[in-house]
């Protein structure tokens, strides 16, 4: 049976300018499960994927119709302000982007400015939010050390474990091992799973391969619609769409 | 889009039909051995079966290949897994043929037996449901392959009456029972192989509808 959803978009529309990006997107991604949007170059993935944490509201001239639920509500009503949506949906990217802060304050930072804990429990915080990464053996005696200093798969395990601090539902994750060579994309993916557990993931990939490794759900997407959406094992294998056939066995283009 | 990968499944569908071409080979000889009563046969179906034991470890290879090299997905994932038990299903195909070459080499050395009664008929239609449910791989006709799965009870409905007919025939005939015998196994052999075509057309329309059938699944879930 499929879990409930925990991000809804209904009838969701977007537009650059006059450019539509997204075409009536309906799509329930279900609680507790990876996932994976996929599809070429200019589908509107990785757009679906900033709409649902609002990322959109930082680029000028676009608008939106539909929505977009929340466990049920709409994360576009007045008053609900991005941050507080943020800390519920956080968002992981394509290239690790630590602030330019020890390995500490870059995990504390937002537990901090959110007033979630401080003092002893905030360092609990920062050591639970680096275990449940597997960075803390690898950081724990250079947590004053700049996060820069890391290794790009370590940077986005921090970049992860900084998520994980403000105690966020839901990880959306935007081609989060594209810099990554195979054995930290391995890590990453491992590590996608066990999160599962507690969160709700949303991976966007170019990497057909990882979608069909790591996820449970697929959506395939081709020019700003939603063209086939259901169990990774099965859209894999027996596609419903002709469209998803072309692209998954590399007929399309 | 012509893919680098399609050159690969197209060698590799060539490399089945090929095999499965010696199979349905070694099935004529293996009974026109028994129907003309000419032993020479034997040896020609053993030659054969050399070449479609390589053939059957060379097509795995390939297809293990295919699978390393191009991760596939959907319909040419399917198409793989189904070649490499459509070569499964040859090979076995061609030990039945060998069974009953060598059965028919001990039936020639008694004195003659007639009627052959069910067994002309029974190899006639195995060999062509072993052509067809390749024809139906090639073209990927599901049709075609349905049709094979429906021809398998006419065989089976042939082999009862064969093993019937036998029975009677070695109460009536104690003297006969050895050469009886060995004909009751030569139409075992064919509804074998009729049971490996119907494996292949099963193949077949899983391979294009992504729809199992065996063992009648599609009946038990209503669908």
């Amino acid at each position: 049976m499929t879990p409930k959803p925990k991000l809804e978009a209904r009838q969701l529309h977007f537009f650059y300018g006059t450019f539509a990006a997204l075409k009536g997107i309906n799509l329930a991604v279900p609680a507790g499960t990876i996932t994976a949007i996929i599809g070429p170059s200019g589908c509107g993935k990785s757009t679906l994927l900033r709409v649902f944490n609002r990322m959109n509201e930082i680029i000028p001239d676009v608008h939106l119709s539909g929505d977009v639920l929340l466990e049920g509500v709409s994360i576009y009503q007045d008053g609900l302000a991005s941050t507080t949506l943020r800390k519920r949906v956080g968002m992981v990217f394509q290239r690790p982007n630590p602030f330019p802060l020890s390995i500490f304050e870059n995990v504390a930072y937002g537990p901090r400015i959110h007033g979630l804990a401080r003092g002893d429990s905030l360092r609990r915080l920062v050591e639970e939010s680096l275990q449940a990464t597997h960075l803390w053996d690898e950081v724990k005696d250079r947590l004053s050390q700049s996060a820069l200093s890391l290794l790009p798969e370590q940077q986005q395990r921090l970049c992860i474990s900084r998520l994980l601090a403000v105690q966020p539902e839901v990880l959306l994750l935007d081609e989060p091992c594209s810099a990554l060579d195979p054995a930290a994309t391995q890590q990453i993916e491992e590590l996608m799973r066990e999160l599962t557990a507690r969160y709700t993931l949303v991976i966007v990939t170019h990497n057909m391969q990882q979608a069909a490794r790591v996820s449970e759900f697929t959506a395939y997407m081709l020019l700003g619609e939603l063209a086939e959406f259901g169990k990774t094992a099965e859209l894999f294998t027996n596609p419903r769409d002709p469209r998803t056939e072309e692209y998954i066995t590399g007929r399309f283009g | 889009m012509e893919r680098h990968f399609d050159e690969g499944l197209k060698a590799l569908k060539e490399r089945l039909l090929y095999m499965a071409s010696l199979a349905e080979a070694m099935i004529h000889w293996a009974v026109q051995e028994l129907m003309v009563r000419k032993a020479e046969m034997l040896s020609e179906v053993m030659a054969k079966e050399q070449e479609v034991n390589q053939i059957h470890i060379e097509i795995d290879d390939r297809c293990l290949k295919l699978i390393a090299r191009h991760q596939p997905m959907a319909m040419d994932l399917r198409l793989i897994t189904a070649a490499m038990k459509i070569n499964s299903d040859l090979e076995r195909i061609a030990d039945q043929a060998v069974n009953i070459a060598q059965t028919t080499d001990f039936f020639l050395k008694e004195p003659k037996l007639e009627p052959l009664l069910e067994i002309p008929r029974m190899a006639e239609l195995a060999q062509k449901m072993v052509r067809d449910s390749l024809d139906a791989f090639v073209k990927q006709d599901v049709d075609l392959a349905r049709s094979v799965c429906t021809r398998d009870d006419e065989v089976d409905t042939f082999k009862h009456q064969a093993f019937n007919n036998l029975l009677t025939f070695m109460t009536k005939e104690p003297a006969c029972i050895h050469r009886a015998l060995d004909l009751i196994l030569i139409s075992r052999n064919l509804e074998r192989i009729a049971d490996h075509a119907t494996n292949i057309a099963e193949d077949v329309i899983f391979m294009v509808l992504g729809k199992d059938i065996r063992h009648h699944i599609e009946n038990r879930m209503g669908t």
